[in-house]
């Protein structure tokens, strides 16, 4: 195992698949309720944590978690007063990407690669960044499962949660904490603009072919390691950046399993 | 002596000078509310009226501003909501909705469909259901939990006559079967009439209560839907027979008791009848 480990490309493997395991599922809750604009705030904010983490020296990964984390509770509770939520995302969203590129210019001393915040560097994953993605993957998933119920329930409807002595808010509480992590953990995989894709594209992917809601999880889980270990073998081949690579490939998953979808409907049962 | 035995029994649900404001807008007034063990309770009021952030507030995810809602200890409720819409990227067949939040054995679940009359969907998506199917699986979904009491909110909107029928029917066989207390909400007084115990008003505050046939007449009823072509003479009856009627029927709040307010619907069936 640690021989194995001393190999770059294998380590880049182990990493997005630890990654996928967590987005999979997430990425279900993200279609199901509709935050796919959530998941880009949170996201973008990602890139104001590293010049935080650059500017006072700590790790990038606290430094990401905590203000994606602090993003997605004001965009919960601004949700939570009625305020219209597709603008104050699209302001949100993008105001804390600025803000972040803004403030890495400010770090002169610091030789920064940007590229590698907003279309992550999968390549260049240490061992220690492979045991805090592993860890931060690890927590995201045993978070979902062990909340999966009311999770789910509450993403039914949020009265008949409350009915049934589960607290919405709560689990509002526990995906967003889940996003946080995982915003925190993506980022070295496919990098700040394109987290949110590859929490919705591979959930969006394994829809077409779920019967219930576990099965989609599951197949998300599938589709999304699929797409990393294509999308790395895209970057090495052809030498393109690892991020957008991955994303493409689930694109490209999603494309031919809704084409599929749609043959099955047409052919036999859905 | 029936209110004796009525009022020694303990109530599942009250409120005490309930008022639940809504982004500064205060929407519901004091009121004083509660059920029984058994009983059924149809609250009704125009579109706006709060009937459904009253029984939000009773399901504690409104908090009141004013007063208190009471709920019996380890009370079972089985909610059925006035629509449910499910996001299609989600799929989820009616065995999987079932077992939400609590997973149920194969068994249950047939044993559930069966009583309430859909027995074949047990592996259907929820979004391929008609709306009469999809309403009798709300149902048995709040069943399954074993409730004390059964809240519905307009559980027959978007149904034909014959299926708001048909599923009132069902909801008074379950009630005697498993003998839960109902509270339902509904815009029109006619379709559940027969079955309810009592009748609430609702507009803002408690309009007026009591039997059906006492809030079909009453005038402050009357005043919030409007009058059928022989509403009139009936009016005029009602206001003519009864000089008390005030008594429950104006809009005040109400502050008797419980067992007060079954004194005078007693009256007024009476005189009525």
């Amino acid at each position: 195992m640690p021989i194995m480990l001393d190999d770059f490309l294998m380590r880049a493997l182990l990493a997005g698949l630890a990654v996928a395991l967590a987005t999979g599922p997430l990425g279900c809750f993200v279609v199901w309720r509709r935050m796919a604009y959530f998941g880009d705030a949170t996201a973008h904010a990602a890139i104001l944590g590293v010049a935080l983490a650059l500017g006072f020296q700590i790790s990038i990964f606290a430094g990401t978690m905590v203000v994606a984390l602090m993003m997605a509770m004001t965009v919960s509770v601004l949700a939570g007063r009625g305020w219209a939520m597709d603008t104050t995302l699209g302001v949100l969203a993008h105001s804390a990407l600025a803000f972040g590129l803004v403030a890495v210019s400010f770090l002169p001393s610091v030789r920064v690669d940007l590229s590698a915040y907003l279309f992550g560097d999968i390549l260049a994953v240490s061992r220690a960044d492979l045991a805090v993605i592993c860890a931060g993957s690890g927590v995201v998933l045993a978070l979902l499962f062990w909340r999966w119920s009311g999770l789910l329930t509450a993403t039914l409807n949020e009265d008949l949660a409350h009915a049934s002595g589960i607290n919405p808010g709560r689990e509002r509480l526990v995906l967003t904490l889940a996003l946080a992590v995982v915003v925190a953990v993506a980022l070295k995989i496919v990098g700040a603009l394109l987290i949110a894709a590859l929490l919705i594209i591979p959930a969006a992917a394994a829809r077409n072919f779920a019967r219930g809601p576990e099965s989609m999880a599951v197949m998300a889980v599938v589709l999304g390691g699929l797409s990393v270990w294509g999308g790395l073998q895209l970057s090495l081949a052809q030498d393109t950046p690892s991020g957008p690579s991955i994303v493409v490939v689930a694109a490209v998953i999603f494309l031919l399993s809704t084409l599929a979808g749609s043959v099955l409907a047409r052919y036999g049962r859905s | 002596m029936r209110w004796l035995q009525r009022r020694a029994r303990v109530s599942l649900m009250s409120t005490l000078g309930l008022g639940v404001s809504y982004g500064g807008r205060q929407v519901l007034f004091d009121i004083n509310f509660q059920i029984d063990r058994g009983e059924i309770v149809t609250v009704v009021g125009p579109n706006g009226s709060g009937k459904t952030t009253f029984l939000r507030a009773l399901l504690g995810v409104v908090p009141p501003s004013r007063g208190r809602v009471q709920r019996a200890k380890g009370l079972r409720v089985g909610y059925v909501p006035q629509n449910l819409h499910i996001d299609p990227g989600l799929p989820l067949p009616v065995s999987r909705f079932l077992s939400l939040p609590r997973r149920q054995t194969a068994a249950a679940i047939a044993d559930v469909l069966a009583r309430v009359g859909v027995p074949d969907v047990a592996h259907q998506g929820m979004t391929t259901l008609s709306g009469g199917q999809f309403q009798r699986v709300l149902l048995a979904r709040a069943l399954l939990g074993k409730p004390d009491i059964l809240m519905l909110d307009e559980p027959t909107a978007g149904l034909d006559q014959p299926g708001v029928a048909s599923f009132y029917r069902l909801i008074d066989e379950v009630r005697r079967d498993m003998g839960c207390a109902v509270l339902s909400i509904s815009h029109d007084l006619h379709v559940v009439m027969s079955a309810s115990d009592r009748v609430i008003c609702i507009n803002g505050h408690v309009c007026c209560e009591g039997a059906p046939h006492v809030v079909r007449a009453a005038p402050e009823y009357r005043a919030l839907f409007g009058l059928g072509t022989g509403g009139a003479l009936a009016l005029y009856q009602h206001s003519h027979d009864h000089d008390h009627d005030h008594e429950h029927a104006h809009p005040h709040t109400h502050d008797h008791t419980h067992p007060h307010t079954h004194a005078h619907e007693k009256d007024h069936a009476d005189h009525a009848g």
